[in-house]
């Protein structure tokens, strides 16, 4: 069975304690979404599951056959094209070259990108589209487990509807796990099987939740009606505080 | 190779675009005659007389002997430049104490006068290639050190770790990822240096040698030959033109597509 399991995990940058025993697993074909507010240290726990930082104290297991990440922001090549960027992640597997630029250009059309768009440099890319390039290349490789750093905190509302329901067709089909990371009690909420709360300074859990109903039947009202009962609690408050106030 | 084919179909259009460049040319090439009329032949030969002795000169072996040695001395001195430049500067670029040390020793470098390299170096190698390649090199070697050192000290480190998470092999971080950033400073570099060192080749041949093009225009100028420095700064100015619009702006257009 595939699975990333962290345990006791803590982090320290210099003297700042950020992160504080982390437990948790994550099975496959399940999401799993860590909520906080900005500063409380979800993109380095990130960074530590993904091996893009070195774990200190305590132990990050990874048997996930493959993964993939989307960052926070894009981060393309400004060299390469639309198709090129994608299709490094391929190459990077070993893919053959002409093989990898069909599948690039498939993927980008399913994402949303138009044929007008392949040869174009991320200069010329809007924002949305820039990510949309950049979730096409983390889920090219259809990776095991995937990554997610806020991916769509920069987008509008349109478009991240549209992100999300590519990825809750492929959660549906029990394709993809996901480590999802978001400062958006509701996003969290709509894509997620198992919901962790992360409390800053230094950053630890502070609470579970589960969501029962597959995804791709969640609607508005119940992600509405979760967010409020959810709100109800004072840890949450408590949690989320800062940012109410900021 | 597809690079290559790029660069040559889009060069019509690029020369195309040159008109511009031609129309001011020619009305330089007008003003440099109305000075004539105003100073007379011995101050400012015509622009007609200047051509003709250029044209007599180009068709007269001993003079494209001379223009051989100078190129000799400027390809060793540039050739040495761009290797060593190049390779020290990645290199110091990559450890942030070399480029610590580094950065006081090129500011001497650029800071120093070529003129003072010249003194130094008539004094220690005589009156030869030596000194005049040493001075191309002393001249062009920190433009291109600094290239490289900046393209490498400036590498994202974002991208980094984007490479690092998608298990790019090294020869795809090195280039894919890393070599079209530092490519991008390096190459500006290598231009400037290029220019740099045609411009010191012929002040060092002037100074410190008796053959080469900078020693024929001191020669021209002891003998008040007017219309023959006028056709050797011609010859420089021409070369440089053609160096610089007609070969290295092509190539770097292409290069720099991606940019802003
Ligand atoms: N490389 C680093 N060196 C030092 N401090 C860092 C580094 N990366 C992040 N931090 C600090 O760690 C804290 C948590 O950052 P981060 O994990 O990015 O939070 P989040 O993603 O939840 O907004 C912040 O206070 C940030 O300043
Ligand atoms: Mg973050």
């Amino acid at each position: 069975m595939e699975r990333l399991e962290v345990k006791g995990l803590n982090h320290s940058f210099g003297f700042t304690k950020i992160l504080h025993d982390i437990n948790f697993t994550l099975n496959k074909g399940e999401v799993l979404s860590i909520v906080g507010p900005s500063g409380g240290g979800k993109t380095t726990l990130l960074h530590l599951c993904a091996d893009l930082l070195d774990v200190e104290e305590g132990s990050v297991k990874n048997t996930f056959l493959s993964t993939a990440f989307a960052f926070q922001e894009p981060r393309l090549l400004p060299w390469k094209n639309v198709i090129d960027n994608i299709s490094l992640a391929l190459i990077a597997k070993g893919e053959k070259k002409s093989e990898a630029i069909k599948k690039s250009q498939e993927i980008a059309l399913r994402f949303g990108l138009e044929e007008d768009d392949f040869d174009k440099f991320p200069k010329d890319l809007s924002g949305g589209m820039k990510q949309r390039v950049s979730f096409a290349r983390a889920l090219v490789t259809k990776p095991s487990l995937l990554f997610l750093d806020e991916p769509f905190s920069a987008l509008d509302i349109g478009l991240k509807k549209e992100l999300q329901s590519v990825l809750i067709d492929m959660i549906s089909k029990k394709e993809l796990s996901v480590l999802f990371i978001t400062h958006d009690l509701m996003e969290a909420i709509r894509l997620s099987d198992e919901m962790l709360l992360l409390k800053a300074d230094p950053g630890h859990i502070v609470k579970k939740f589960k969501f029962d109903i597959v995804q791709n039947q969640r609607d508005d009202k119940y992600v509405y009606g979760k967010s409020a009962e959810i709100l109800q609690d004072s840890e949450i408050i408590n949690t989320f505080e800062l940012e109410l106030k900021s | 190779m597809k690079f290559a084919l790029k660069i040559l179909k889009d060069f019509p259009a690029f020369l195309w675009s040159g008109w511009g460049a031609v129309a001011s040319i020619l009305l330089f090439i007008a003003l440099w005659d109305s000075g004539n009329q105003v100073y007379g032949d011995l101050v400012l030969p015509s622009p007609l007389e200047t051509f003709k002795t250029l044209h007599a000169m180009l068709n007269d072996a001993n003079v494209i002997a001379e223009i051989k040695t100078t190129l000799y001395r400027a390809s060793v001195g540039f050739g040495i430049s761009l290797l060593f430049g190049t390779a020290l500067g990645l290199l110091a670029g990559f450890f942030a104490t070399a480029s610590m040390m580094s950065r006081p020793i090129v500011t001497i470098l650029v800071g120093m006068p070529p003129i003072a390299w010249i003194v130094l170096a008539m004094i220690w190698f005589g009156m030869g290639d030596e000194t005049v390649i040493f001075t191309v090199i002393v001249a062009s070697f920190p433009i291109i050190f600094v290239g490289a050192l900046q393209g490498t000290r400036t590498l994202d480190g974002d991208l980094k770790e984007m490479a690092k998470s998608f298990g790019f092999p090294w020869h795809m971080k090195f280039l894919d990822v890393y070599f079209p950033h530092i490519f991008s400073y390096v190459f500006p570099a290598w231009v400037s240096a290029l220019g740099m060192a045609w411009k010191i080749v012929i002040m060092a041949e002037l100074l410190a040698t008796s053959d080469g093009i900078g020693a024929s225009l001191a020669t021209a100028r002891s003998q008040l030959d007017t219309p023959t420095a006028l056709a050797i700064v011609t010859i420089m100015i021409g070369s440089l033109m053609f160096i610089e619009y007609i070969i290295l702006e092509p190539i770097k257009r292409e290069v720099e597509l991606w940019r802003d």
